[in-house]
């Protein structure tokens, strides 16, 4: 049943309503230990990321703004659970333009990280993992594309040694990551 | 003097789904003398795990990384992607002592180590650099006059600035001198730096495909004919998706999307068809007619 405009402002103000035990203090200084977003409480909210962000252009929800915002907050549970974090598109614009040398993007990123050390990310991310660890390339190369490069005079592709990546995903701690997720 | 060998770091899209972009690249850089170096090994440069786990991706970065340095040369990518993760990776292993410790540390399980002693150059790096806007210029046979297009350099070869810091990322020149050169004009339009949106498109399409059709709309304003890319995945988004784009905004665009090496084989006098033009899905016959 659709819910009348009443409700729903109702609801939609009780959401943006914070309150104190949403707020972890620490959490800004645990993400400015990670690299890139050393500088997160130098942001003085000036929103110069946000209107130059051809995402935040397209839709309503993502404004890097906000989220550093949230972060100088503490409001990691919102901001984890939060699907908005995996729409930036790493063009790097808000990094290059931010007054603060705030760095915006890295900070989107290391968002991301703590998101999926959690065991959550977005399907696509799961496929694209599996698809290095298994083959050392990003997408399943089909085998009739391995053929149509020698009939088009192409060299044979650099094969990936598997056993190292494998040695690698396990000490940076991706296989575990992957196992939590599922893939 | 500048370096004519280059270890070539293909990446995963072009192999996957734009050879178009490595056949025009290989005919043209073989015309200028250019030598390339298959990599004896290859893993993902890591752009797609940095949202995932930051150290797997310095690892895998760096794991390409020291196979260059094993080779003694330095490295060449055709994706803006791959250009961003390892040469951003390169410079920050080199000049950062901690984080090059913690990658060696996991390099040591694979008996690898990374010293600093490469660089990392795109392909428009290569060419403007190294080879020079004089030898290309020498190398025009049949330049492209009055062919019009525009140029989409993409993000991740200009910015982040202060790790790049080739070219202005405000106003970009390097693609449009090297256009300039094949005897084509190069137009200037609306938002020039508008990113293709390309890396989000598996999680929202929708927010990809506008910012595609946008940039479409800009160049058709100024009647451009084509458009010319430096990156797989800012290709992918104007040229396989452009169908999709006209489906989903019910707009017609038939906007030619080419590779910079096609453009400039082309005014080398090879033939479109050496140069992977019927690999791309919008038609371009329409402007090899000029």
């Amino acid at each position: 049943m659709l819910k009348n405009k009443e409700t729903q402002e109702k609801e939609t103000r009780k959401e943006m309503m914070l309150k104190v035990s949403d707020i972890d203090p620490k959490f800004k200084y645990e993400i400015s230990k990670l690299p890139g977003a050393e500088n997160v409480l130098l942001c003085f909210q000036c929103g110069t990321c946000t209107a130059d962000c051809p995402i935040a252009r397209f839709n309503d929800l993502y404004r890097p703004r906000k989220l550093i915002r949230m972060v100088q907050l503490g409001l990691k549970d919102k901001l984890l659970s939060n699907d908005v974090i995996w729409l930036c598109s790493t063009c790097f614009t808000c990094i290059d333009h931010c007054p603060q040398d705030v760095g915006i993007a890295d900070i989107v990123r290391a968002l991301r990280n703590l998101t999926t050390k959690e065991g959550e990310m977005p399907v696509v991310y799961k496929e694209l993992a599996s698809n290095i660890r298994k083959t050392g390339y990003a997408y399943m190369i089909p085998g009739l594309r391995l053929k149509k490069r020698e009939e088009e005079g192409l060299p044979s592709l650099p094969k990936a040694n598997v056993e190292n990546l494998a040695k690698l995903c396990d000490t940076t701690g991706l296989s575990k990551m992957l196992e939590k997720v599922g893939t | 003097m500048p370096e004519s060998k280059y270890l070539l770091f293909l990446g995963c899209v072009i192999p996957y789904r734009i050879s178009s972009y490595e056949i025009s690249t290989r005919k043209v850089l073989d015309k200028l003398g250019v030598e390339l170096v298959e990599m004896p090994e290859f893993n993902c440069c890591g752009f797609p795990l940095d949202p995932i786990n930051h150290d797997m991706m310095l690892t895998l970065a760096a794991r390409n990384l020291c196979l260059a340095e094993q080779q003694n040369l330095s490295i060449m990518t055709l994706c803006n992607g791959c250009f961003g993760i390892l040469n951003h990776v390169n410079k920050e292993l080199k000049e950062d002592k901690k984080i090059r410790g913690k990658v060696n540390e996991y390099l040591k399980k694979i008996d690898m180590e990374f010293k600093g002693t490469i660089t990392v150059k795109h392909l428009i790096h290569v060419l403007a650099q190294d080879v020079g806007f004089e030898k290309i210029k020498e190398s025009i046979q049949k330049p492209l006059n009055p062919l019009r297009v525009a140029q989409h350099i993409g993000c991740h070869v200009v910015r982040p600035a202060k790790y790049v810091g080739f070219d202005d990322p405000e106003n970009p020149t390097i693609l449009k001198k090297l256009i300039r050169i094949t005897g084509a004009e190069c137009l200037n339009y609306m938002d020039e730096m508008e990113c293709c949106g390309a890396p989000i498109i598996g999680v929202n399409d929708k927010i990809p495909l506008q910012l595609a059709r946008e940039k479409l709309d800009h160049i058709r304003t100024v009647g451009a004919q084509a458009l010319i890319t430096v990156c797989p995945f800012c290709h992918m988004m104007y040229d396989l998706n452009q169908p999709r784009i006209e489906k989903t905004f019910n707009e017609k665009f038939g906007i030619p999307v080419l590779h910079y090496p096609q453009l400039l084989g082309l005014a080398m006098g090879l033939n479109p068809d050496e140069l992977a033009f019927k690999q791309l899905r919008v038609d371009a016959s329409k402007i090899l007619t000029n």
